[in-house]
């Protein structure tokens, strides 16, 4: 109970100050758009894009975007050394964890809402005929980026260089998300739709959210403490 | 059920950064009612001690004892009864005074009365409303010290407390140490102002060079005593 209302807090608490400042909200979204505009203009031909690729530039932006706001995530509790009141709170320190990582999925969900009219417009993609498994794409892709990123961001907060590591880092771990979020799409909006591939490449992403966030659960109050 | 303890120990207590010692076989017993002046100069270990005693740093080797309870077997409920004041202020400057007390507030399980008497102990309560961004360094640390203080810590830890406090909030704010050591919590006050910590504290420990040099019962001119313990240590 404890540990879900502390991570309710956190959210809450990132949430009065986003409202406030709509510091990351805005270089997300902005960046992810401008991302998809630039390919659109590389890549649309006379209203006719090449095939598979609006499921790639889906996934780039929201990768370069969750980095993006990953990185101002945490930089938020540096400035103070809040994190160290938050590590200092009557509950477990593994709350501090899911309520970011809570907050990093609903931006990207945010995010994700505004590139898909966007993309299926730009690339006269079909990306709303079946809504069901690609909001499944999206939310098992989602979660396991932000899960990987939330853990790795936290870990470099005191880190000089944590904005050339945090890539670094992440992109390697988290190459399985994209791949899997890139054929899962790929095989949805293709002339002639795949629904048995994306439903595997859903249970991928599954298996790699479930192994990744209790991982991270696990390790971050270890993490953590200096 | 929150744990209480009625003294804090640190046995044997080293800590490591990479190849650098911070800490080197430190112990320490601290009881309800003690105002503990750790003394020293820059990086003399001072902040990790209160580090370690507020478990956000790790030793090395060694044991923190925080009555019959050690802080890995009791954890998360053992914070409940920790108040920090560290150099950083641990406030968020976009959130107002009140939004900033209520959510360390809610961390702790706390309502609002916690929050309205907080604010009005910071006399910040015609600014509750107001960003932090927008305050002076002195009504920051006001509101820092009681953001510490809202759990009604048995452990008050307090790291330069009196940064950027004008005469009458240093009374103030020395005024409710001492409240706080006569109600059974254990007051340990690191600084390096020799003149505020005189008539404050009832223990000096010297730190130096991530050792303990001295140990002893608060004396008058404490500058003097200072300098005859760092000369002579």
């Amino acid at each position: 109970m404890i540990f879900w209302r502390t991570a309710w807090l956190v959210l809450r608490k990132d949430f009065a100050i986003e409202v406030k400042s709509r510091e990351i909200v805005y270089t997300t979204v902005f960046f992810a758009v401008a991302s998809v505009l630039i390919f659109s203009f590389a890549f649309v031909k006379e209203g006719v894009a090449p095939e598979g690729a609006a499921a790639g530039i889906l996934w780039v932006a929201i990768a370069f975007a969750g980095t993006l706001a990953l990185g101002r995530t945490f930089e938020r509790e540096r400035y103070n050394d809040t994190l160290r009141a938050l590590l200092l709170a009557p509950a477990p320190r593994a709350a501090l964890y899911v309520g970011k990582l809570l907050g990093m999925i609903a931006l990207l969900a945010v995010t994700e809402a505004l590139l898909l009219p966007l993309l299926a417009f730009l690339f006269a993609a079909p990306l709303f005929a079946r809504p069901g498994l690609l909001a499944a794409l999206l939310a098992g892709g989602t979660v396991g980026f932000s899960a990987v990123g939330t853990l790795f961001a936290a870990m470099l907060l005191r880190v000089r260089s944590r904005d050339v590591l945090l890539p670094i880092l992440l992109y390697p771990i988290t190459v399985p998300v994209i791949i899997a979020g890139v054929r899962g799409t790929a095989a949805l909006i293709g002339p002639q739709p795949d629904e048995p591939t994306a439903t595997m490449w859903i249970g991928i992403l599954t298996a790699f959210d479930i192994i990744f966030l209790t991982l991270s659960v696990w390790t971050f109050e270890p993490l953590m403490t200096d | 059920m929150i744990p209480d303890f009625d003294s804090v120990r640190l046995i044997d207590i080293s800590r490591h950064f990479g190849r650098r010692r911070a800490l080197s076989h430190v112990s320490l017993t601290a009881r309800a009612g003690d105002i503990v002046g750790l003394l020293g100069p820059n990086g003399a270990g001072k902040s990790t001690i209160i580090g370690v005693l507020a478990t956000l740093v790790a030793p090395t080797s060694g044991e923190v004892r925080y009555g019959e309870h050690t802080a890995h077997a009791l954890a998360a409920p053992l914070r409940a009864r920790i108040g920090l004041l560290a150099h950083e202020l641990f406030l968020y400057p976009e959130l107002t005074a009140r939004q900033n007390l209520t959510f360390f507030a809610a961390l702790y399980g706390l309502d609002g009365a916690a929050v309205d008497t907080a604010l009005a102990r910071a006399e910040l309560s015609d600014r509750a409303e107001d960003d932090v961004s927008g305050f002076s360094r002195g009504m920051r640390q006001r509101l820092a010290f009681e953001r510490a203080l809202l759990p009604a810590p048995r452990l008050v830890l307090m790291d330069e407390p009196f940064t950027g406090l004008d005469d009458r909030a240093i009374g103030i704010a020395s005024s409710r140490m001492r409240e706080l050591a006569a109600a059974g919590s254990i007051v340990i006050v690191a600084t390096h102002d020799l003149d505020l910590a005189e008539g404050l504290v009832t223990r000096v420990v010297l730190v130096r060079g991530g050792r303990i040099a001295v140990d002893e019962a608060a004396s008058v001119n404490l500058r003097a005593r200072y300098r005859a313990m760092a000369g002579g240590a």
